[in-house]
């Protein structure tokens, strides 16, 4: 029950923010491409499969780009893959969020070189880094719990997106 | 050695075209000059018995002249014996004659040596990039190339 409710709305009913509800079951309920590039990859799919276990977190991995809310750019982005990458992000759905996983998603890593891109964050915006050659799936956890705080802290999406204000990220 | 059998084979036929024949641990290197690549390499598909092209490589001698090395490796997939040839290609112009006529399989090959190394196979069937975007300008393994690319400052050295 809401402080305040008449209790004639009866035990069926909360009261709650629209930030509220729409963060939190967007925040419950992030669903990333199926998308690994290079090793992180092995990472990444070790972390969605039994022992780490990403479905109890609401997070499953989505093979079309349409159905899915974050990116997970799991290893080195050479500059032939970019297109494709930034194709699947336009086929993305508002909202929608990225992780640069590892050292070369978020900087290009021991490759600098003439094919490789240094860092994803010169060509799509990226809300969340995570560091290692390649993270533990502790470090995806955590980077994916780091999204889901920011996801959290957002105000006024459902908002800006029905035409009423503007989003205010903090 | 039935390596040696063919190699005084080719001597007999094509003893101008022989540059040098090199012998290491149980390697046979026969240096051949370009112009008759093909007739060579088909002399040793059908009298040699190398029906196998493993692999279609290049050297960048930077500074030397002839600048560039085609290496081709053959082996023999019955008697399971291997031979190396090696063509040089001088710098300008930077050609030499396709043998995907005799090895099907240097067709993909070949586009790989070109598209990094920068060497021209004249009469290749489908003479495209294979590994670098199809927009792209240069043959990164060449020892001119900067490793960060051309858009980029030359690596100083560490900053720290």
């Amino acid at each position: 029950m809401g402080v305040g409710q008449p209790t004639t709305l009866g035990s069926g009913f909360i009261t709650t923010s629209l930030d509220k509800l729409v963060n939190w079951s967007r925040a419950s309920s992030m669903w990333p491409m199926t998308f690994g590039l290079a090793c992180c990859a092995i990472e990444m799919m070790a972390t969605g499969a039994a022992r780490f276990d990403l479905d109890r977190m609401g997070i499953l991995f989505r093979a079309s780009p349409r159905q899915a809310d974050v990116l997970i750019v799991a290893g080195t982005v050479t500059k032939k893959m970019l297109p494709v990458i930034l194709t699947v992000y336009e086929q993305m759905p508002e909202p929608r969020y990225v992780i640069a996983m590892g050292a070369c998603a978020s900087s290009g890593g021991i490759f600098d070189t003439y094919s490789t891109v240094q860092g994803v964050d010169e060509h799509i915006p990226v809300d969340v880094y995570i560091p290692g050659c390649p993270p533990r799936p502790e470090g995806l956890l955590y980077g994916l719990m780091k999204l889901q705080e920011k996801i959290r802290a957002e105000r006024n999406t459902f908002g800006a997106a029905i035409g009423i204000g503007d989003v205010i990220r903090s | 050695m039935s390596d040696l059998a063919i190699v005084e084979k080719l001597k007999a036929k094509f003893s101008p075209e022989i540059i040098d024949v090199v012998e290491f641990r149980g390697e046979t290197t026969v240096t051949v000059k370009k112009e008759k690549i093909v007739d060579i390499c088909t002399f040793m598909r059908d009298t040699g018995g190398y029906n196998l092209l493993c692999d279609l490589c290049s050297v960048d001698y930077l500074g030397q002249a002839p600048r560039y090395m085609v290496v081709y490796n053959l082996y023999n997939i019955t008697t399971k014996e291997r031979i190396r040839l090696k063509a040089p290609v001088e710098e300008q112009g930077a050609q030499i004659a396709t043998v995907s006529t005799v090895w099907g399989t240097a067709n993909w090959m070949e586009r790989e040596c070109w598209d990094l190394m920068g060497i021209t196979f004249v009469g290749h069937p489908d003479p495209r990039r294979i590994l670098m975007p199809e927009d792209w300008v240069g043959h990164p393994l060449r020892k001119d190339y900067p490793v960060q690319g051309s858009d980029r400052e030359p690596y100083q050295g560490r900053l720290s």
